[in-house]
């Protein structure tokens, strides 16, 4: 059986200086209008914050700083992530750069892509989207039917892939493709593509969301070129490296503060004197908040050490995404209201837009089931 | 390990290692089925205990000059984890409690087992001209204990007195897992010693509710450990019931109870080595609880019929968890505590307060 390691991390002085430096920034942002920490969730696009984030060093944290870097620790990187999510600002434009692609650039990346990719994610002028499902391969990723096919100097790119986040307004997308055919070991043949968007040749068409949000997409690649370089390390290692990054993105506290912003503003709503029933629930969801907080920041020290704790990430992500979705369940028995879509700065808007995306939390970054099941296996039982 | 096993020269991991070892050989040898059974019937398992106090454990984390080998306090409770582990059917735990009170205090420790008088109810327990009265319910071993650590009101202050328990039982009920639970009776009983104490009272169920998480902790990896064994061994349509993915998926959530039970008894311990931190304490105590609860569900479910049974070990650890996660304040006591404190600092010095500790 596998052993699960949730290892105490001590945040470093340094984590604790940044911690201040970033709460006070996001305060001086909220002070100036520049965003609403209740109307933001880690999804939230704003290309001016994202800018300003590069401009503080707050993007590629622990990169070499001859990519644009500042060469900072997982734990300060970690702390400027908690403090950005508990704090609501408006970072979805570069968190999925700076989460997963450019580390993944960063390890498996030929120079090329190194260096003409990196220093832009870090000054937040570059944004990725992750090209992993298809409209037939949603949680079976080994299903995936996008070919490549060898060309002069480098591959020609079809096929479609589906929930392609913020694809519209990406500079990049990071493509799991088939390089070969399907055989008896089916995550075998499979590479990963740095794909540059901004090319004719491709196409990204909206999926509007349940609530009539644009993020997903439809991306359509129809024999688009991608040049060798663009290759993640050797061709064939698409899998290998997909279920590495996937530590990166199922472990992080945007896997348990996604509704952090309906959980503050419920405490308020309810006072400084809430009764028995309410004070009890506040302090069940605190008790699971410090609780998750813990495992998901021994996760970051883990990272940190260069171990790769896919399946501690997963059960972070499972039991951190199951709390996220009760937060709105229980507080509307609470605070009885109803729930209102709209443009009112309302305690019900903030808990109607929150069930609205609550299904997308045990769906996104691999689903509940899944999850499960990868935990399962780390148990032995697979 | 034997005689005098807790060196502190050795530290980390090894210790750790050593102190598991040294644990699961006592239980090994001095805590068989019969040893169990006699207990719930009643009898003291004078063997298992005279084993755990040749090792030093009872007493391990006080200083030398209270008859302990300074152990650190996170050793400690990592030593008290694995007894859990074993469903230990002693008050280790207990005694621990107490030595750490008497010490805090400046009291002398006493020889042999000691237990506490939870104060989740409170009894008024007074001392006046040196004699304690009132009454103390759901004692644990209250009557099989020689002494029992109580926190009293002497002269208008909170003091830690220790009584000896003899007469005093009024009548022993037992905890789910067959555990004694006496009621005790002071009238003018003559107090072995007593000091102030800051607190006491909360102090010691604040301590309580610390080491009862400890152990539910220890708990639930048994009994994870159980399940999944039981699960791979179990065949059922011709395939182990643990092939089935609603079974997996049922493991997959009590594994996920049993980390992060542990990660809430260790966050609490870090906080507590000098006195029990109020609010992890009470995070621990509210996680554990329901982690106890939703894991033994789990846990049962997956045995089936078997699990139900007698013969099967599973019930020694699950009916611990019942208890345990009522005793010292269940979940909904510490999560209100928990809830009123943070509603009345405010939503924005909640973050502060998660990250500032």
């Amino acid at each position: 059986m596998h052993q699960f390691s949730f290892e105490p991390v001590s945040f470093p002085p340094a984590a604790e200086a940044l911690r201040g430096e970033v709460r006070a920034f996001i305060a001086e942002e909220v002070a100036n209008g520049t965003f609403t920490p209740s109307k933001n969730s880690w999804s939230s696009f704003d290309a001016g914050f994202s800018k300003k984030c590069g401009e503080r060093g707050y993007i590629g944290m622990v990169w070499p700083k001859k990519y644009g870097g500042h060469e900072r620790t997982a734990l300060e990187r970690y702390v400027m992530t908690e403090e950005m999510l508990a704090g609501g600002a408006p970072v979805g434009g570069h968190w999925v750069a700076d989460r997963q692609s450019g580390n993944q650039i960063l390890k498996n990346g030929s120079e090329r892509a190194r260096a003409t990719i990196l220093p832009k994610i870090c000054s937040g002028e570059c944004y990725f989207a992750i090209g992993m499902s298809e409209p037939d391969s949603g949680s079976d990723l080994a299903a995936v039917r996008t070919r490549a096919v060898k060309a002069e100097g480098g591959w020609k790119i079809s096929g479609t892939k589906v929930w392609t986040s913020n694809a519209h307004r990406s500079h990049y997308l990071i493509a799991l493709v088939r390089t070969a055919p399907k055989e008896e070991d089916r995550h075998a043949g499979l590479t990963q593509f740095i794909i540059d968007l901004s090319h004719p040749g491709v196409t990204v068409r909206p999926i509007y969301n349940l609530y009539g949000g644009h993020d997903f997409n439809e991306t359509v690649f129809d024999e688009y070129f991608v040049a060798d370089d663009m290759v993640m390390g050797g061709v064939g290692q698409g899998w290998k490296m997909v279920t590495g990054e996937l530590a990166f993105e199922r472990s992080g506290p945007d896997r348990f503060l996604s509704t952090y912003q309906l959980l503050a503003q419920s405490i308020r709503e309810l006072g400084a004197e809430p009764d028995d029933r309410a004070a009890n629930e506040i302090g069940r969801f605190v008790a699971h908040l410090a609780t998750l907080r813990r495992m998901s920041s021994s996760i970051a020290g883990q990272l940190q050490k260069g171990a790769q704790p896919a399946v501690e990430a997963a059960l972070v992500k499972d039991i951190g995404t199951t709390f996220e979705r009760e937060i709105p369940e229980t507080f509307r028995h609470l605070i009885p209201t109803e729930p209102t879509l709209g443009r009112s700065e309302s305690y019900s808007e903030l808990l109607g837009m929150t069930m609205l995306r609550a299904p997308g939390f045990t769906i996104r970054g691999g689903t509940r089931e899944i999850l499960r099941g990868i935990i399962a296996r780390g148990l032995g039982l697979r | 390990m034997s005689a005098a096993p807790m060196d502190d020269s050795a530290s980390g991991s090894g210790l750790r290692d050593d102190l598991a070892k040294t644990i699961d050989r006592v239980f090994e040898t001095h805590c068989a089925r019969p040893v169990r059974e006699s207990a719930e019937g009643g009898q003291w398992p004078a063997g298992l205990w005279a084993a755990l106090e040749e090792v030093g454990l009872p007493l391990a984390a006080l200083p030398e000059s209270a008859g302990g080998s300074d152990l650190a306090f996170d050793d400690a409770m990592f030593a008290l984890r694995r007894t859990a582990y074993h469903g230990a059917p002693v008050p280790l735990a207990e005694t621990m409690l107490a030595g750490r009170l008497l010490v805090a205090a400046g009291l002398k420790v006493p020889a042999g087992a000691i237990t506490v008088a939870p104060v989740a109810v409170r009894e008024a327990l007074r001392i006046e001209g040196g004699k304690l009265s009132g009454n103390a319910s759901r004692v644990p071993w209250g009557d099989l204990c020689g002494h029992v650590l109580v926190a009293a009101e002497s002269g208008g202050k909170e003091v830690v007195a220790l009584v000896s328990t003899e007469g005093a039982s009024s009548g022993v009920e037992k905890n789910l897992a067959g555990e004694p639970r006496a009621a005790l009776r002071f009238d003018a009983t003559a107090v072995i010693a007593s000091a102030p104490l800051e607190n006491a009272s909360f102090r010691l169920a604040a301590e309580g509710a610390l080491y009862r998480s400890v152990q539910m902790a220890g708990a639930l990896e048994r009994v994870l450990e159980y399940a999944l064994a039981y699960a791979n061994e179990r065949v059922q349509f011709g395939r182990p019931i643990g092939k089935f993915q609603a079974i997996q998926h049922l493991l997959a959530v009590l594994a996920g109870h049993a980390a992060a039970a542990s990660a809430a008894a260790e966050a609490a311990v870090e906080a507590s080595a000098a006195a029990p931190d109020e609010i992890m304490v009470a995070v621990a105590k509210s996680r554990c609880g329901e982690a106890a609860g939703k894991g033994a569900e789990i846990a049962h479910q997956v045995h089936g019929a078997m699990g139900f049974t007698r013969e099967h070990n599973l019930h020694y650890v699950t009916r611990r968890l019942w208890s345990w996660r009522d005793e010292f304040g269940n979940e909904t006591h510490w999560q209100t505590r928990l809830g009123r404190r943070v509603a009345s600092m405010g939503a924005d010095a909640l973050w502060p307060m998660l990250t500032g500790r």
